[in-house]
């Protein structure tokens, strides 16, 4: 146990990291996703299949691929960033694709009369999406968006592979260091858990709070 | 289209002039990403035939391999051991369901990192040595596990509750019942979610890479170290992994839009598991 108490405080530096880059790449996955899912949802085909193509290659590719691919070989071309920025943009792009399909998802629950009903009282396009199928849409997309968030905080652990100092690095560091491997595993473990616990319950709020009473 | 009417003749028009512009700037951005590249001497044919000589070719094939197994013996595992922590959460016992569900619910929320480096860092200094593929293969299969025993419960809660009762009526003692009527069903309607949780798992075997197992995604960084060529390397290596998942990614959708036909259920998608919410959303739009 006192492995744990002594090294706390790499532990609170290593948690702060893992929060910053969490709600960072999570800021940048939302704006990518969003992005994303509107294109591929538009009527101009060169831009859903862009979208489509950015969603399938992301997807398919192991995160950690993408980090030393971002990291280690982009800089040959001239493109290089620090360890933290790189696992943002890294991090923003891959988690940016599950956002756009669930935000995606989200567009198809709305009912086609809605739309429908909106254009035949005379709303423009735009007004449509904005007055009545986003903010439906919108409502439906808060639980599978409060999920992908929990897979981030779990994927933010990738970053320690780029030289970012947050949780995991301070874990890998104090477990090849010990002797009690044990205490430190659970310490780290429990970090991770109040994080993703909290996170749930989080969206679980925000998704009641918006939820529409029918 | 799902925003409702179909496109008048200005609209179409609009759409026209916003395909050609579209086009017109996805070109510019591909052109001037391979201006780049050229520009640096990464499009020099000696850097990617390099790789396509017979013996990093083969290296690099092998590394495939050690990946596939990993995954394939991972999978097996976690299957198994979903099943048992999936029943148990469904279990009588009060017991038996607050292990299962404190199994499930630990593992789920830790990192898969944090669990591959602990079996290998971590297991030497309580007196257990295990070689980096049986360190991988222990981690995969605990979390997997407990990813699969949340889709399996939320499989056999899927059915209707009639079934249970109707076994129930012709005499079946529980666990026949079980065995004989809710498990097969469950079973065929988690298949998909399995395939495609199946994808998740084999991108997770590129950890190994953290604890020197050569699958991949290591075998490429040597391969790129080797030849100076990292760039190449890591593109090949993302171009496997993109092909070897795409395949997969297309079977799970197919069995689950043709499920969604035959039963009308939804797909299942749990918490944290990011893949799965993607394919039920694949799912949604095709529908």
């Amino acid at each position: 146990m006192s492995v744990l108490v002594h090294n706390l405080g790499a532990f609170g530096v290593g948690l702060r990291t893992t929060l910053a880059l969490t709600l960072a790449s999570f800021a940048g996955a939302l704006a990518i996703g969003i992005v994303i899912a509107s294109m591929r949802v538009s009527p101009v085909a060169p831009l859903r299949a862009a979208g489509t193509a950015y969603v399938e290659i992301v997807r398919n590719i192991p995160l950690l691929v993408l980090l030393f691919l971002f990291y280690f070989g982009f800089p040959k071309i001239g493109i290089q960033y620090r360890g933290f920025t790189s696992a943002v943009i890294v991090l923003s792009a891959y988690t940016g694709a599950f956002v756009a399909e669930a935000v995606r998802s989200g567009v198809n629950t709305v009912a086609q009369g809605q739309a429908e009903a909106a254009r035949a009282i005379g709303l423009t396009f735009t007004q449509s999406m904005r007055l009545v199928v986003l903010p439906q849409a919108l409502r439906a997309v808060v639980a599978p968006i409060g999920n992908i968030f929990v897979a981030l905080i779990k994927n933010t652990a990738l970053a320690s592979t780029i030289t970012v100092m947050e949780l995991g690095f301070e874990y890998q560091l104090l477990i090849t260091a010990t002797a009690q491997p044990v205490p430190v595993a659970l310490g780290t473990a429990v970090c991770y858990l109040v994080l993703a616990l909290s996170a749930g319950w989080l969206f679980s709020v925000i998704e009641h709070r918006v939820a529409i009473k029918r | 289209m799902v925003l409702g009417d179909a496109l008048g003749p200005r609209g179409k028009r609009r759409a026209l002039v916003a395909s050609v512009v579209a086009s017109a700037v996805l070109l510019a951005a591909v052109v001037l990403a391979l201006q780049r590249l050229s520009a640096k001497g990464q499009l020099d044919a000696a850097k990617w035939s390099l790789l396509a000589k017979p013996l990093v070719l083969r290296f690099l094939l092998t590394g495939l391999v050690n990946t596939l197994r990993a995954a394939a013996i991972a999978l097996v595992v976690a299957v198994a051991v979903g099943t048992v922590m999936g029943l148990g959460r469904l279990s009588g016992n009060l017991a038996v369901r607050l292990a299962a569900g404190a199994y499930v619910q630990f593992f789920r929320s830790l990192p898969l990192l944090i669990l591959i480096i602990f079996m290998y860092f971590g297991l030497p200094k309580l007196g257990v040595d295990l070689s980096p593929y049986l360190a991988l293969v222990a981690g995969l299969s605990i979390y997997n596990a407990a990813v699969f025993g949340e889709i399996f419960r939320a499989g056999i809660l899927s059915l209707d509750r009639g079934q249970a009762e109707a076994a129930q009526s012709i005499g079946l003692r529980q666990w026949q019942g079980m065995r004989l009527v809710i498990l097969p069903q469950a079973y065929r309607r988690m298949i998909p979610t399995i395939v495609s949780q199946s994808v998740t798992l084999l991108k997770d075997t590129s950890l190994g890479y953290t604890i020197t197992y050569e699958e991949l995604l290591r075998r490429g960084q040597i391969a790129g170290e080797f030849g100076k060529n990292q760039l190449q390397a890591y593109i090949a290596v993302a171009v496997v992994y993109l092909a070897v998942n795409m395949t997969l990614s297309r079977v799970a959708r197919h069995l689950e839009v043709r499920q969604r036909r035959r039963y009308r259920a939804g797909a299942i998608t749990i918490t944290g598991a990011e893949d799965l919410v993607a394919m039920a959303a694949a799912a949604d739009a095709k529908v």
